[in-house]
């Protein structure tokens, strides 16, 4: 192990010397750190692991994902495991796909100033100022469409001079187009009626009669689509 | 970034990929998938194995590290609990936030129940999160939920139990339409029809994907409405141990608030245990793909109180694990980038195998090229894998593919300089899944009565092999089938007093069995040194 790299981290401004391949996370847990906050999915899909950090001598404060970013030499880092930002309550069976369904919940997207810190600080490097212009202007889709990547770590919101919580106001944007927006599948809806008359349950009985002999010949002839 | 040397082994894959386009390469016969499964699936290994000493299924074969968990003692052995202090008096306890945990709290909610979600890290911390490619439901005139059956049964190796199969292809349009209602965005043509692909060993493209966020766009949709409905949900307090009652039925759990180191009781008519999978077990040195939190605490609980294990020595490990770049090491190729046209070769550039081979016989197969027959490729951190020829995406679907149905992978490897637009990748297989669990019937329903176990936990639905879109729809078919139940069920139980007696009873028998275990189980947490030095 000693012919390793070893890099200076400092977590929560403790300093360790750590093997320059590993990620943040890695890095804590070679620091001796067994993890609850801040350690998810460890894939960069859950949100769990916003880091901030800056690099000693430079003044930019910069994000990623400990899960899926390397240690950097002189690394000073917190990790971001919680923000509370606001969920509203609502009933998406009550709510049509406007501008007035985000504002009557999120009324403070419209006092954005445009200053794009919620852009610079998101990890999946989405576009946020733009989504929530979108969902200013009731363009429920685009916004659903912009906000789509976004993996809700909380960054934005925490950098957000306007209090909005971005990541809300996005979720909130697909489920209604997800449900209102989108082209419905009729093929969807075909397939749900047939079952529930019972259409293939005769097929499905007489399969569940066969031998497992019966069963491999006819799954070792089943035709394949191309 | 790759390093000069590989980049020279990749100007063979780009030599020969002119040739490879739109040439199928065929697929193994029935007694060629046996083969390879035998000489190469780790299942097939002796190793890596024991029989358990202890339990309903007492002499059954387990992976290692899961019979060291199930022969391990409980965590309270030491701690003495006032049971007649009841925290939380509920219809239906949810132990775990994952989909299935949150598909069944909708549900019993739903059916007027009290119900409290108690979960180990945060809300939506589960394998549904990390989910990719898709999931499958029978809605297209070509197919039917009969030929989906039979492509689980077959996947399964014929042992499914049959009634969760029917349950599971007949319920799977209805779910797709019920995440539709909730506001899921599915990958859709302009006039709705949804754009399906293969998996492995699917007989129609039945695979319904929201990008490669399929599982996230499901599990934050879900956890949106949880919270809408005001369902308590408490993070970072995950059960221990179940609590039966004097008649030995479940009736709650004693949840353990991982912050505070306090224990509390939660009293409830009706349990559901939905707390995933077991990557975190790391079977046979594997790494994993599964969340940090998949550790089988919901194995050693269930099955402590009685609930029997069905297939829990079969593991899935999913063919293309990140070999290269060492950080993301074992992390997830979702499927889908095969379903998509991209194909395994070996260190010549040659494909070895059809691509969409059911997942058990396509990791054999790449365990095969790289160990077998030695033509894998060694990376400069000395792990072995097979390149995955994903710029050939483009080729096959016209540019831009990759970064509109891929975007999460796309973005997985920029961060560490790779362009799977231009350059093949590195797999390896990398532990996924359980394909057992505790069995369960039709309604998630254990032997145990009260006791119901949905999502990763459960067993008998996938048989000896799960299919690729299949488990994050048999964790939303089940775990709404075991909410509603439950639920219902919940009004017409009076719970008698709580007891811990059946983990006295398994320590005993512990004792008898000449087992003696310093290991506390479950689990909850993985503890991981990356090589520091003691």
């Amino acid at each position: 192990m000693s012919e390793k790299e070893l890099v200076n981290v400092y977590i929560l401004g403790k300093k360790y010397a750590v093997p320059s391949t590993l990620t943040i996370m890695d890095a804590m847990e070679y620091a001796g750190y067994q993890l609850t906050r801040g350690c998810g999915c460890r894939s960069g899909f859950c949100g769990a692991c916003a880091t901030i950090y800056r690099i000693k001598g430079e003044k930019e404060l910069k994000v990623s994902l400990a899960c899926q970013a390397k240690v950097e030499n002189e690394m000073y880092l917190t990790q971001l495991p919680f923000f509370p930002g606001d969920k509203q309550q609502y009933d998406l069976e009550q709510l049509e796909p406007t501008a007035e369904a985000i504002g009557r919940f999120y009324p403070e997207i419209y006092s954005c100033i445009g200053c794009n810190s919620c852009t610079n600080g998101c990890p999946q490097d989405l576009n946020v100022m733009q989504y929530i212009a979108f969902s200013q202007r009731g363009d429920l889709a685009n916004c659903a469409h912009e906000s789509f990547d976004c993996i809700m770590c909380g960054i934005c919101a925490s950098r957000c001079p306007a209090g909005i919580t971005h990541y809300q106001v996005g979720l909130l944007a697909r489920r209604l187009t997800g449900k209102y927006i989108a082209p419905r599948s009729k093929h969807l809806a075909t397939r749900v009626d047939e079952i529930k008359e019972g259409n293939f349950n005769q097929e499905l009985k007489e399969l569940r009669a066969m031998t497992t002999e019966e069963l491999k010949k006819a799954y070792n002839s089943r035709d394949i689509e191309k | 970034m790759y390093t000069a040397q590989m980049r020279e082994l990749i100007k063979k894959v780009e030599k020969s990929r002119p040739q490879r386009v739109g040439v199928d390469f065929p697929r193994m016969t029935p007694e060629e998938r046996e083969e390879v499964l035998e000489q190469y699936h780790p299942d097939y290994s002796e190793k890596g194995f024991r029989k358990i000493k202890v339990g309903v299924n007492k002499g059954a074969k387990l992976p290692e590290e899961l019979a060291d968990l199930i022969e391990a003692g409980s965590r309270l052995a030491e701690t003495k609990i006032d049971l007649e202090q009841v925290d939380y008096d509920l219809d239906v306890l949810i132990i775990g936030g994952g989909g299935a945990g949150a598909a069944a709290a909708l549900e019993a909610k739903k059916q007027g129940a009290n119900v409290l979600v108690a979960t180990k890290l945060r809300f939506g911390d589960a394998n549904t999160m990390m989910a990719e490619g898709g999931i499958q439901a029978a809605d297209k005139d070509n197919d039917s939920p009969t030929r989906h059956y039979l492509d689980v049964i077959g996947g399964g190796h014929y042992v499914n139990k049959q009634e969760l199969v029917e349950a599971l292809v007949q319920d799977a349009p209805v779910i797709i339409n019920w995440l539709e209602e909730l506001g899921v965005l599915f990958d859709k043509e302009a006039d709705g029809t949804m754009v399906t692909t293969h998996g492995g060993g699917t007989s129609r493209k039945r695979m319904h994907a929201a990008a490669d966020y399929t599982g996230a766009e499901i599990m934050r949709t879900l956890r949106d409405e949880v919270y809408n409905q005001g369902i308590e949900v408490i993070e970072f307090s995950p059960a221990v141990e179940l609590l039966l009652d004097h008649d030995g039925k479940a009736a709650g759990a004693i949840l353990y608030n991982l912050e505070t180191d306090e224990y509390c009781v939660a009293r409830a008519k009706t349990v559901i245990i939905a707390t995933g999978g077991a990557g975190r077990l790391h079977y046979q040195g594997f790494p994993t793909s599964n969340h940090y939190g998949a550790t089988a605490d919901g194995l050693v609980m269930g099955y402590r109180a009685g609930a029997e294990l069905i297939f829990a020595d079969t593991i899935q490990y999913h063919p293309t694990g990140v070999a290269f770049p060492l950080q993301i090491f074992g992390a997830l190729v979702t499927e889908k980038v095969r379903s998509l046209g991209a194909t395994p070769l070996n260190i010549d550039g040659e494909q070895f195998v059809f691509p969409l081979e059911t997942r058990d016989v396509e990791a054999a197969a790449i365990i095969r090229e790289c160990h077998g027959r030695k033509k894998g490729i060694t990376t400069s951190t000395g792990a072995v894998g097979v390149w995955l020829d994903t710029p050939l995406i483009d080729l096959i679907h016209g540019p831009g593919t990759i970064e509109k149905r891929l975007p999460a992978m796309y973005r997985q490897y920029q961060r560490f300089g790779i362009d799977m637009n231009k350059e093949p990748i590195l797999v390896y297989p990398t532990l996924h899944y359980q394909n057992g669990g505790l069995l369960i019937n039709q309604h998630g329903q254990t032997k145990v009565e009260n006791l119901y176990v949905v999502g990763e936990t459960a067993g008998g639905i996938h048989g000896r092999n799960r299919l690729m879109g299949n488990s994050l729809l048999d964790i939303l078919v089940f775990g709404r089938r075991a909410g509603i139940r439950a639920g219902q069920k919940s009004k017409d139980i009076e719970l008698k007093g709580l007891s811990l007696e059946h983990v006295n009873l398994y320590h005993q028998s512990l004792a008898e069995n000449g087992l003696n275990p310093e290991r506390v189980a479950p689990m909850l947490l993985p503890q991981y040194t990356h090589g520091r030095e003691e």
